[in-house]
């Protein structure tokens, strides 16, 4: 990395390639067509081209790369979940991102900086200290700290002492920390172009054709064609597009809002969230704040932006961080987020042979960008779920055999 | 502030409701496993205009309200057993 940038730096010119090929005419058939060009369906690609050797495959992307949830995300990236199944998957997410930048010869300022939860009550510890017994029995990095260790790793909190928001202790987890989204999202689509996959972005997907137990056709706005084999990554559109498969997801839509500040000199060297005040907060390498915080109150298909929520954000970033006042807002969206009943994914095969699910990220798919593009390209490949991916199972829900990761995921994602 | 009518105290704030989610179809008498799982699970998800409950939360009303997910409109508001 070092020599190869080096050399980049000293040669005359800088020599400067296009990412991506221009996006070329429908094929009428692909081996594997991916619905939906985010982070997931882009490393599933990359994965089955560079892993698996199956290079016949379209992306298709009715938009522009990234453009949905995977470039409006707060880019929290951690292992630090309730369930043995989660940690179990989202420790393989962590470890991905820490090679992700070799593996695509793509800087994606990968940055473990480590992540801190805050407890403002007995309760809130009470669950960190299972949360941290069986983070480590998993073998992640991840320990209770009291008041002094909070104070000392970020001294411009406030304690709030006596008040009745006093931080009484922490989760600290090493491992976490934050990507540049659209770095990830072009990183692995360049890798995949590369080996032939091609990527059609501004192709809508409108539906499909099925057969007895299989699709047969992808309906798109360009065009009909068939495919051997269909994932679907649609993010906030999951739903919507498994329906046009006829297959119902137990998935309710809602926005999910964020902001960020002008930039300032670094001060935050920490992700720090308080689960209270459903507030958490990093800085960008750019300086700037970036505050993100609970989903809006009830369902909806849109990415608007509402000043009740931003006033949230801004009120528990001002409680932690008083200093914060003043600053002016630079940018503020929203994405919309689909939502499970247990708050994990859905991930794996649908009630239809060939159709497989990347599905369910809800608040919290961004930290499994590598480990879900990996593990669903070897479902295609292999026609079989592997082990880790198992407790995601869309059968799950009619086992009455949940994975519930509110309490790790509702604020701090 | 988005406004939402309370069918009994006329339009408020949205933030003094509290969402409780889309009306689900009533359960059958001793009705199968796979029932059950539907009816806690699966919930009205389309795009487009839904029927839900809602609560204004300082006189805990209870009512049900027709409301477009893409665009956030409220069409309609009603108390349960009065016709919308
Ligand atoms: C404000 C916010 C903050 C978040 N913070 C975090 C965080 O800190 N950490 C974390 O891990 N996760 C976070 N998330 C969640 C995370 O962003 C998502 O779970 C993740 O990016 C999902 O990636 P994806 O590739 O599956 O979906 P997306 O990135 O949404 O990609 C899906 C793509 O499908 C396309 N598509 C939709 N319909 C069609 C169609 N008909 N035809 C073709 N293409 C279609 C869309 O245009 C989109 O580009 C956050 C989300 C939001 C909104």
């Amino acid at each position: 990395m070092v020599l190869r940038l080096l050399k980049y730096g000293l040669s005359r010119g800088y020599p400067v390639t296009g990412d991506l090929p221009p996006t070329p005419d429908l094929r009428a058939s692909y081996d594997v067509v991916i619905v939906g060009g985010g982070g997931h369906g882009l490393a599933c690609a990359h994965h089955l081209a560079k892993y698996h050797g199956i290079r016949s495959v379209a992306v298709l992307e009715k938009g522009w790369l990234a453009g949905g949830n995977t470039a409006r995300n707060t880019t929290t990236i951690r292992s630090n979940y309730m369930t043995m199944q989660s940690i179990a998957f989202y420790k393989e997410a962590v470890a991905l991102y820490e090679g992700m930048s070799e593996e695509l010869d793509f800087n994606v300022m990968f940055s473990q900086r480590g992540q801190l939860t805050l407890a403002h009550s007995e309760a809130t510890l009470r669950a960190f200290h299972l949360r941290a017994e069986t983070g480590r029995h998993m073998g992640i990095g991840i320990e209770v700290i009291g008041p002094d260790e909070v104070r000392a790793r970020v001294p411009e909190l406030n304690m709030d002492r006596g008040g009745a928001l006093e931080i009484i202790g922490g989760l600290w987890h090493p491992d976490g920390g934050t990507a540049r989204h659209d770095a990830v999202a072009w990183g692995y689509a360049r890798e995949a172009s590369r080996r032939g996959v091609e990527i059609h972005q501004r192709t809508a997907v409108t539906g499909f054709g099925v057969t007895g137990d299989r699709v047969t056709q992808v309906q798109t706005d360009r065009g009909v064609i068939n495919a051997g084999a269909v994932l679907i990554a649609c993010g906030g559109m999951n739903y919507d597009m498994a329906l046009r498969a006829g297959v119902d997801l137990p998935i309710r839509c809602f926005p999910l809002q964020a902001m960020v500040t002008e930039p300032v000199k670094p001060w935050l060297h920490t992700l720090v969230s308080s689960v209270s005040l459903h507030t958490y907060l990093v800085q960008s390498s750019r300086g700037e704040v970036v505050i993100g915080g609970g989903s809006d109150p009830y369902q909806l298909y849109s990415t608007r932006s509402t000043l009740d929520l931003k006033e949230h954000l801004a009120e528990g970033a001002v409680h932690l961080f008083p200093f914060l006042r003043g600053l002016k807002v630079l940018r503020q969206w929203a994405g919309i987020t689909d939502m499970t009943p247990d708050y994990s994914p859905i991930m794996g095969a649908s009630p239809l042979d060939n159709l497989w699910l990347d599905c369910g990220w809800g608040t919290w798919g961004f930290k499994a960008t590598p480990v879900a593009g990996k593990r669903m390209a070897e479902c295609i490949a292999t026609g079989r779920v592997p082990e880790v991916l198992a407790p995601f199972a869309l059968s799950r829900f009619a086992r009455f055999d949940l994975v519930n990761e509110m309490g790790a995921t509702a604020a701090s994602h | 502030m988005k406004l939402l009518t309370c069918p009994l105290n006329g339009p408020r704030n949205i933030d003094e409701f509290q969402y409780l989610g889309p009306l689900r179809p009533d359960l059958a008498e001793g009705a199968a496993d796979a029932d059950w799982a539907a009816h806690l699970f699966r919930a009205e998800n389309r795009p487009g205009p839904m029927v839900e409950w809602w609560r204004h939360t300082p006189s805990n009303t209870v009512f049900l309200a027709e409301r477009h997910t893409l665009t956030d409109t409220i069409l309609r508001t009603w108390l349960p057993g009065a016709k919308p």
